[in-house]
């Protein structure tokens, strides 16, 4: 659906973006991340051809972006980070000017509109001037505008940030529909545990540089193939202790006296895992649980940009 | 280049213009100061003659008077209608949305001019009544009449189109509004200065009758609205600038060809320049 290859943009002798290739297939929801100025917003404006490219190539369902701009604009449904409304015109009206826009005929549009609005949760707000509302309400606005012309990619750069934590529950809501919708969503996001739950890939960017990219899963693997374990014990004696100290694959143990828990990073595949619960169970240590924490994606990014020139 | 009549852009500047009170308030001030002029012009006149009618000639003069504070209205409104056209949505962060439609290029462009213009056109449309009053009076054919809304219209379209142009180039209004602005000041009085010292200039030291011809001068007095305005008003003014320049080439033809080539290119950059070239 979305190929990149070799993207670089520069200005001057800064390199905003640095030969970027991603492969997406259809219906993926593919989220960047990265700090201020790393690339994601540029990556975004050149995908929705606000912006010309350095070098390489960016095909959208085979076509070339290059070549054929005004037909990668009927499949793309832009949403920036900052943008502006039109004052004196409703909402009703903004979609329909937009709707126009994409050629979509008076009676078409006369049948989309409150369709959009109720997808956004915004059909109470048709008749209300659109610089009248809500941070929240605009940038739903905005989303249901990218959405007039049923496009299949969506790019939508930061489309929660600004957001109280009750309209960022809702924006999350609204793209979880359009998920299941199928539509290839292309997202950055500042909140990156929104990004892990809803994304079922992500690029870590930074510095112009796609530093990492797959699945949140993948990433988290990848990241230094290391995993934190808490184990829960009935009693904690010093013999229990060595046990876990033996293993080559566990290290940097730290114990809880009051919790009788002892928590160690583990290195080993999930069949070293295995190996090491039978073996404390043929030694009757005593296990009240076993847990594997996942590496949250704020510590994943952090750990994935720390070594980044 | 797709000429498309169902304009978006067009639609919704027009709906937006009309929705405030602001453009019908400029609207009615604009008749009320011209009813003032024309009244006060006939009332004054009769006074000044000592007679209760008004004079044929002195309708020409009215019909002047009346065609040179239009050509002022197109050439200060017109700049400050459209040199912001596209700046603004830039500023306004409106444009980038804009951009990434399905909407052409020149269509935006021309959805952006001919909404501005359309307000204009408007303003002098409106006063066609106040303007019809010259006819009451005789002096003054339709014809004249004509051909001095046609000119209006060209400088209106031409300017307009520059505005636009500079719009599109420049990011900030403010400093478009200043360029668009400057380039008239220099099309309308700096022409003008530098016809005279061009004239001054070129026939100094010759010492002889005979006018030497002026190419540059007569492309200096074809460019300048006032003095085609005149040449409209009154044919003499053809034949002294031919004795000026020696050059017998008609004053309005070298305007309509310079104000549309201006047009023309102007219009050509703004959509070329409008959004990147990918390539």
């Amino acid at each position: 659906m979305i190929e990149i290859k070799g993207l670089s943009k520069t200005y001057g002798d800064f390199k905003a973006l640095d030969n970027i290739n991603i492969k997406l297939e259809e219906g993926t929801v593919f989220g960047f991340v990265g700090a201020n100025g790393a690339g994601k917003s540029t990556m975004f404006l050149i995908l929705a051809t606000l912006l010309q490219p350095s070098s390489g190539e960016i095909f959208i369902n085979g076509i070339n972006l290059r070549e054929k701009p005004s037909e990668i604009r009927k499949m793309i449904g832009y949403m920036p980070d900052f943008f502006g409304v039109y004052d004196q015109l409703k909402t009703s009206e903004y979609l329909d000017f937009y709707g126009a826009s994409y050629g979509i005929s008076a009676t078409d549009r006369k049948k989309m509109i409150p369709q959009l609005l109720e997808l956004v949760n915004l059909t109470d707000k048709q008749d209300a001037y659109v610089d009248l509302l809500s941070r929240g309400m605009k940038q739903r606005l905005c989303l249901a505008r990218s959405l007039i012309h049923d496009p299949k990619v969506l790019i939508l750069d930061e489309p929660a940030s600004g957001l109280d934590p009750r309209a960022r529950i809702e924006m999350r809501n609204i793209l979880k529909t359009l998920k299941e919708m199928g539509k290839t969503i292309l997202i950055s996001s500042h909140i990156l545990p929104e990004l892990a739950e809803m994304c079922d890939e992500i690029g870590v960017i930074d510095g112009g540089r796609l530093v990492a990219h797959g699945s949140v899963k993948d990433i988290q693997a990848r990241l230094k193939g290391e995993k934190l374990i808490t184990v829960r014990l009935a009693i904690i004696t010093q013999d229990l202790i060595s046990f876990f100290e033996e293993n080559p694959f566990i290290a940097n143990i730290k114990q809880e006296e009051k919790e009788r828990t002892i928590s160690f990073s583990y290195t080993g595949s999930e069949e070293n895992q295995i190996n090491l619960l039978k073996q404390a169970m043929l030694k009757d240590i005593p296990i009240l649980s076993f847990t594997e924490h996942v590496t949250n994606l704020e510590d994943v990014f952090m750990e994935i940009t720390k070594g980044v020139d | 280049m797709k000429w498309n009549f169902n304009n978006p852009v067009l639609s919704k500047e027009l709906k937006l213009r009309f929705r405030s009170g602001k453009s019908f308030g400029s609207i009615l001030i604009y008749l009320i100061v011209m009813c003032i002029f024309v009244f006060g012009f006939i009332f004054t006149m009769m006074s000044v003659n000592e007679t209760s009618y008004f004079r044929p000639s002195e309708s020409l003069l009215l019909f002047s008077l009346l065609s040179f504070i239009q050509l002022g209205l197109v050439l200060f409104i017109a700049p400050g209608l459209t040199a912001g056209v596209i700046s603004t949505e830039r500023e306004k962060q409106t444009l980038p949305i804009l951009l990434t439609t399905s909407q052409s290029s020149f269509q935006i462009i021309t959805g952006k001019l001919f909404s501005s213009l359309a307000f204009l056109l408007l303003l002098i449309v409106a006063a066609l009544p106040i303007y019809s009053l010259v006819f009451l009076f005789g002096g003054i054919s339709p014809v004249d009449f004509g051909l001095v809304f046609l000119f209006l219209f060209v400088t209106l379209f031409a300017i307009g189109s520059m505005g636009v142009m500079f719009s599109t180039l420049i990011r900030r209004t403010i400093v478009s509004m200043i360029v668009t602005y400057g380039t008239m000041l220099f099309l309308t009085i700096v022409s003008g200065f530098l016809f005279l010292i061009v004239l001054q200039l070129q026939n100094l030291g010759t010492g002889t009758a005979v006018v030497e011809p002026s190419l540059f001068g007569h492309v200096l007095a074809s460019i300048n609205p006032a003095i085609l305005m005149a040449s409209l008003l009154s044919p003499e003014v053809d034949n002294v600038i031919f004795e000026m320049t020696s050059i017998r080439f008609p004053i309005w033809a070298g305007y309509v060809i310079f104000y549309v080539l201006l047009a023309v290119v102007s219009l050509f950059i703004a959509v070329k320049k409008l959004r990147v070239n990918m390539k």
